[in-house]
């Protein structure tokens, strides 16, 4: 391992200055910067289509946008979430913390990680310039089932295919990036099991991205040429079929959902501890937890596709196996439990976002087991409850985990304390708003309400209107949260290196903020 | 701090990444707009960019490698870094073997009835008969005749898998510091390549001109070309890669312990090769 490094012209004099000291970066904590400014943007973008479908939303009947263009709002939300605010901002996270928290000087590799970046704003663009294009954007919604993404698609879908094709490039590079440093970057004394569980999360996350990215890239790339080669991919007058799109998708698309969850478990194994002023209780357990969710994951995606028709034998497999992962989540739920348990615990901001998490994101997995019931699923499929049910996971469990971690690295990033009082504010806000907006969702998705329908018949006008008002609250409290974000870069009391009087690891033995160059020389790890 | 020995390489700040994203999006965005009718201007600016990029950067990465800046644990990331990104070409590649797979199995036995799609077979394409290869119950692209796996195909195997000995006897060349051996190797092995290349470009002509075989021809068209093809591409990048080395060793580069470059352009093509195994068996043979 490394003692010592060297620079080519050091970093610090005659290095680039203003916009060029970004766009040629390659320092680790400047690329999480990048990541996650582009994530906090792409959230806001998103957000903004969300409250476009909530006004919608608002009261039955057809008030605010022509149809098309609300499916393409749907649509581009959920791709821009997706791929725009969720993966970039772990990876964000990534970079800045995975150095610190294994003792390198920087990532494995440094040139690559900043074109990993630099690929997102050019692809993000590519992706929102289809808004603008005749026939409007991609309206199929964000999982672009065939033949609607390629028969009866607009123009711009292979401007949206494109996209894909970077938005995955920069995936693989960056996982890449991941895996060797996690490998061969660790101090001394860093073995594998010693490493802290933000890592080890991100680690198994890396492993998932190279596999399954790939596999979209080529889901993308049969719709091109379905579209404008005459292949027959998904054309069954060619031999072909419209499901198939479906597997290649969710063999992409189902281990992509744990890719969103699995660096937010992390995130909550780190400040968990720290305010219970406890070891993390059972970490090897976690440790297999994550392997087996990442396993597992691979091997249920059809529980996505239990009304699209397939033989009885795969339908039972598959909800077997989909439940079966009820265990390793289970295990992890268990050892946070666990670890809180005789904890002297406080509640400092952070801690209420991950505390928010466990039981929220423990709703968003018991209605994922009623979904993974075959039978039960053929009533729930495609209605407001498969809505609910993956924003209670990702919004309160992987953008919470997210917000969390802000506020939990965010003075170790900046050398200032983020303000407590504005702290609550936003978390009580956003927690009860969020609730407002999704649990009402439960109701009327049980009640038979499609998903992706501008209209809708009048006894779901009540909780409608309920979720939009909790809605445009939710949007309003991440307005709020840019405001402190900004303000405690500006200022702030001075944080000190520990930050936080439970916290323990490598990343807390660095001054806050943390120099442009850390663990230039390893640190020992005993 | 700037000690130059045992120390982790860390490059400075580089312009190569945005200029390759920058390529990368007028490829791409150039692309989709000729396919609906605009210039091609803009796409063959972005591949000129990109271009040009492969040679600054790369060129940058020799420059550094030749300084002496990489030890150990930087080769350890290299090699990690080569190895996970041809993992990603695997699983690439499986997509589109899955999609094989899948018609073959499933989406043509269905359409010909089999399992519980009787009716489907009945009252949609009542006499349709489902056997590989085909071209779909509404004989997509019309009559035409499947490739056989014994003439060209067969000869493109033994010519791969030649081309996987040459390498390792470059290999062996430049480890035990015979230039002659490595360049001779090489120069076999890019031979090989090329070779491959130009009987599949026969090959695809003949199908498009003699056989009416082409990429519309149904399934089977599909699958045959978009597998073939997607290989041809990786053979191309391969060969290229190689010459690049052939270059580099005529020029002196490498040494017995320090040929990272060398080793990772040769797994490539062995990767391409392995990929080929699999389309001659199951693209070509068992039809």
């Amino acid at each position: 391992m490394s003692t010592a490094t060297t620079h080519d012209e050091h970093h610090d004099h005659g290095a680039p200055s203003g916009l060029m000291r970004w766009i040629t970066t390659t320092n680790h904590k400047d690329i999480g910067t990048l990541y996650l400014w582009f994530a906090f943007i792409m959230l806001l973008i998103g957000g903004a289509m969300a409250m476009v479908i909530r006004a919608e939303l608002f009261q039955p009947g057809l008030q605010v946008v022509d149809p098309h263009f609300f499916n393409t709002m749907t649509t581009m939300h959920g791709l821009i979430m997706v791929f725009g605010a969720i993966m970039p901002g772990m990876v964000g996270l990534a970079n800045w913390q995975i150095p610190l928290m294994i003792g390198a000087p920087d990532m494995a590799l440094p040139r690559m990680n900043n074109w990993s970046f630099w690929i997102l704003p050019f692809a993000g663009t590519m992706l929102l310039s289809t808004l603008f294009m005749e026939g409007g954007g991609p309206a199929f919604g964000w999982t672009f089932y065939a033949p609607l993404s390629t028969t009866f698609a607009p123009a711009s879908t292979d401007f949206f295919i494109f996209a894909v094709h970077m938005l995955g490039f920069s995936s693989i590079m960056g996982s890449i990036n991941i895996i060797a440093t996690v490998l061969n970057m660790r101090a001394p004394g860093m073995t594998l099991m010693k490493m802290p569980l933000f890592v080890w999360t991100w680690f198994i996350t890396a492993f998932l991205l190279i596999a399954v990215m790939p596999v979209l890239a080529g889901a993308v790339t049969m719709m091109l040429t379905d579209r404008n080669f005459g292949t027959s991919f998904f054309s069954a007058a060619g031999g072909g079929d419209p499901v198939l799109f479906q597997h290649v998708f969710w063999f992409f698309g189902h281990p992509e959902v744990y890719i969103m969850i699995l660096p937010a478990f992390g995130v909550i194994s780190e400040i968990i501890p720290t305010f219970a002023r406890k070891k993390l209780f059972g970490y090897s357990s976690m440790v297999y937890a994550t392997a087996s969710i990442a396993f597992l994951s691979f091997i249920v995606y059809a529980h996505h596709m239990f009304t699209t028709g397939m033989p009885v034998a795969g339908e039972l497999y598959f909800m077997y196996a989909t439940i079966m992962i009820a265990v390793p989540t289970a295990v992890k739920v268990f050892n946070w439990t666990a670890t809180m348990w005789k904890g002297s615990m406080t509640f400092e901001t952070p801690m209420l976002w991950a505390i928010a998490f466990v039981f929220l994101f423990t709703i968003g997995g018991f209605t994922g087991l009623m979904m993974g019931i075959a039978p039960a699923d053929m009533q729930y499929h495609d209605t407001y409850f498969i809505v609910a049910h993956f924003h209670y996971v990702l919004v309160t469990g992987a953008l919470f985990a997210m917000i969390g971690a802000f506020y939990y690295w965010m003075p170790k990033w900046s050398g200032h304390m983020v303000s407590e009082r504005l702290g609550k504010i936003h978390f009580w806000w956003s927690v009860i708003s969020v609730n407002v907006l999704f649990f009402p969702q439960h109701f009327i998705g049980l009640a038979g309400m499609p998903r992706r329908i501008p209209d809708y018949s009048l006894q779901f006008a009540d909780w409608n209107m309920v979720s939009s008002l909790g809605g445009f609250a939710f949007g309003l409290a991440q307005v709020f949260f840019l405001f402190i974000i900004i303000k405690t870069i500006r200022g702030g009391k001075a944080a000190t290196s520990q930050v936080w009087e439970g916290a323990h690891g490598l990343e807390w033995t660095v001054p806050s903020p943390a120099p442009y160059h850390t663990f230039e020389t390893a640190p020992e790890v005993r | 701090m700037s000690s130059s020995n045992g120390g982790y390489y860390l490059p400075a700040p580089s312009h190569w990444p945005i200029v390759g994203s920058l390529g990368m999006f007028l490829l791409l965005f150039g692309f989709a707009s000729y396919l609906h009718g605009s210039t091609s201007l803009i796409m063959i600016a972005g591949a000129a960019i990109i271009i040009v990029m492969l040679f600054g950067w790369f060129g940058t990465v020799i420059n550094e490698s030749l300084a002496g800046k990489y030890n150990n644990q930087v080769d350890v990331s290299f090699r990690m870094g080569m190895a996970w990104f041809i993992f990603s070409e695997v699983m690439f590649f499986a997509a589109f073997f899955g999609a094989l797979f899948y018609a073959r199995m499933y989406s043509v036995p269905w359409l010909g009835g089999a399992s519980n799609n009787v009716m489907t077979n009945e009252l949609l394409w009542p006499t349709f008969e489902a056997i590989w290869p085909t071209n779909g119950p509404a004989a997509v692209g019309g009559e035409y005749h499947p490739m056989g796996a014994w003439g060209i195909p067969a000869i493109n195997t033994l010519i791969l898998l030649s081309s996987g000995v040459t390498v390792t006897w470059a290999h062996w060349g430049l480890k035990k510091d015979d230039r002659t051996q490595l360049i001779l190797g090489l120069m076999a092995t890019v031979a090989l390549g090329f070779l491959f290349l130009g009987l599949q470009a026969y090959e695809y002509h003949h199908a498009y001109t003699e056989m009416n075989l082409k990429l519309s021809t149904g399934m089977y068209g599909t699958t045959f070309f978009m597998l073939t093809g997607f290989h041809g591409l990786h053979v191309t990048l391969g060969a290229t890669m190689l010459f690049v080395i052939l270059i580099r060793s005529m020029k002196g580069h490498f040494t017995e312990e320090h040929h990272f470059a060398f080793e990772a352009v040769a797994w490539y093509w062995h990767f391409v090769d392995v990929v080929w195994l699999g389309l001659f068996v199951f693209v070509y043979w068992l039809v």
